[in-house]
């Protein structure tokens, strides 16, 4: 019994003998990789050891290179099952928009337009109340917005209205065989940027361009829909 | 998804091939793999790399589509023919290209053996990384390629390939 856990210990690898492979792949954390490399210098049994490794390492690269890849109908069934996938549960958010959507599809043309009409009257008495207060107290000089504790004022503090324009977003499949390298490059030429995925495989992208034309925006898809890569471009909903 | 797809599913797709080692098969696995990772997405937590990852879902895939084919018998047979194939006077010209001999006897191991020496090798994990895989303490993961690869040189030797270890 002894003598059988004795051999049992003589054949069990040391912890070095069992990292070789990782250091061979240059995987090993430095600590580790010390440890090997300084062993490796005095043991020749290990050396050789590590020796044969390397054949393996090399030979195991080799025969997976030689496996080739999938056929295209892999990719084909991927995307074919992905298109067939329920629609996903929205957001909190998304479902607080759609119900606010919701309620105003509720509404009849006629609600619809007295609401509209009323709404538009309640930012125009807004404005009007505004524009008296600043009228009646027009700023003199430079005024910075901190605040002072030993005045205390009923002046309400208001921010410039910037107009802002939603900037032009389109929806783009891109061909199987568009690679990783000829997407970004098609993004920095038409300084787009991914926003987002969709169904159908197809991506949302956002120019920078800011607010266009709706000319600009037929010619800027009918341009992208010509590139190389790009199996379709339409405008995003 | 094509991104992710582009850059991942050749390496995705030997590994099962190499598990399975059926073309059909594979191809299957690597949709399958590909759309779990499109549904499972939101729990992907980036804690490690998505190429292990993706070769965990892979693996368990291929794990499942050979208990489903029942390959054990297939094995058995892949390692027999590398004995079989011993008195073959144009198979012993053969085996004197080392390399060559080391393929074929990479092709026989187990299941068990070849997934580790692939993921250790091929696609270059470290001993962390396989033990996320393979779901099996750092240490076992050590001792089980040791053991591979002595399994290796056992085929080897029997196919009369002498490399000096062990």
């Amino acid at each position: 019994m002894m003598a059988l856990s004795k051999k049992r210990l003589e054949q069990e690898p040391s912890d070095l003998e069992t990292l070789l492979p990782w250091h061979a792949t240059g995987t090993l954390n430095a600590r580790d990789a010390r440890r090997v490399e300084e062993a490796l210098t005095r043991n020749s049994e290990l050396a050789r050891q590590y020796a044969v490794i390397r054949e393996e390492y090399a030979e195991t690269i080799g025969l997976n290179e030689s496996l080739g890849a999938p056929s295209v109908r892999a990719m084909q069934k991927l995307f074919a099952a992905i298109d067939a996938e329920p629609a996903r549960k929205p957001g909190a958010s998304q479902r607080g928009a759609s119900r606010i959507a919701g309620f105003f599809a509720a509404l009849s043309p006629r609600a619809l337009a007295w609401s509209a009409s009323l709404g538009a009257l309640v930012l125009l008495l807004q404005a009007g109340v505004i524009g008296a207060i600043l009228l009646k107290n027009p700023p003199a000089t430079y005024q910075t917005a901190s605040l002072r504790l030993d005045e205390p004022t009923n002046e309400p503090l208001t921010r410039a209205l910037v107009p802002h324009e939603p900037p032009l977003r389109v929806l783009v499949r891109f061909k199987p065989e568009a690679r990783m390298s000829d997407i970004t490059a098609l993004l920095d030429t038409y300084q787009a940027s991914i926003i987002g995925g969709a169904q159908g495989g197809m991506l949302r992208l956002q120019f920078a361009a800011g607010a266009v034309t709706r000319d600009d925006a037929a010619r800027l898809i009918g341009k992208l829909q010509s590139e190389k890569i790009v199996s379709l471009a339409v405008p995003a909903p | 998804m094509q991104v992710l797809y582009g850059r991942h599913h050749v390496r995705v797709f030997r590994f099962g091939l190499r598990l399975v080692r059926d073309e059909q098969i594979a191809e299957d696995l690597i949709s399958e793999v590909f759309l779990d990772v499109w549904r499972q997405a939101g729990k992907f937590e980036g804690r490690s790399a998505v190429s292990t990852w993706l070769l965990a879902i892979a693996r368990f895939k291929a794990l499942s589509a050979l208990r489903r084919r029942k390959d054990v018998e297939l094995e058995d047979d892949a390692a027999n023919a590398i004995e079989d194939t011993s008195d073959d006077p144009e198979v012993t010209v053969q085996k004197k290209d080392a390399g060559e001999a080391l393929r074929r006897c990479l092709t026989a191991l187990s299941t068990e053996h070849r997934e580790i020496v692939d993921l250790v090798y091929y696609h270059e994990k470290s001993v962390e990384e396989v033990a996320e895989i393979v779901g099996i303490p750092e240490n076992t993961v050590k001792t089980r390629l040791f053991y591979a690869r002595k399994k290796l040189a056992d085929l080897l030797r029997a196919a009369g390939v002498e490399r000096g270890w062990p």
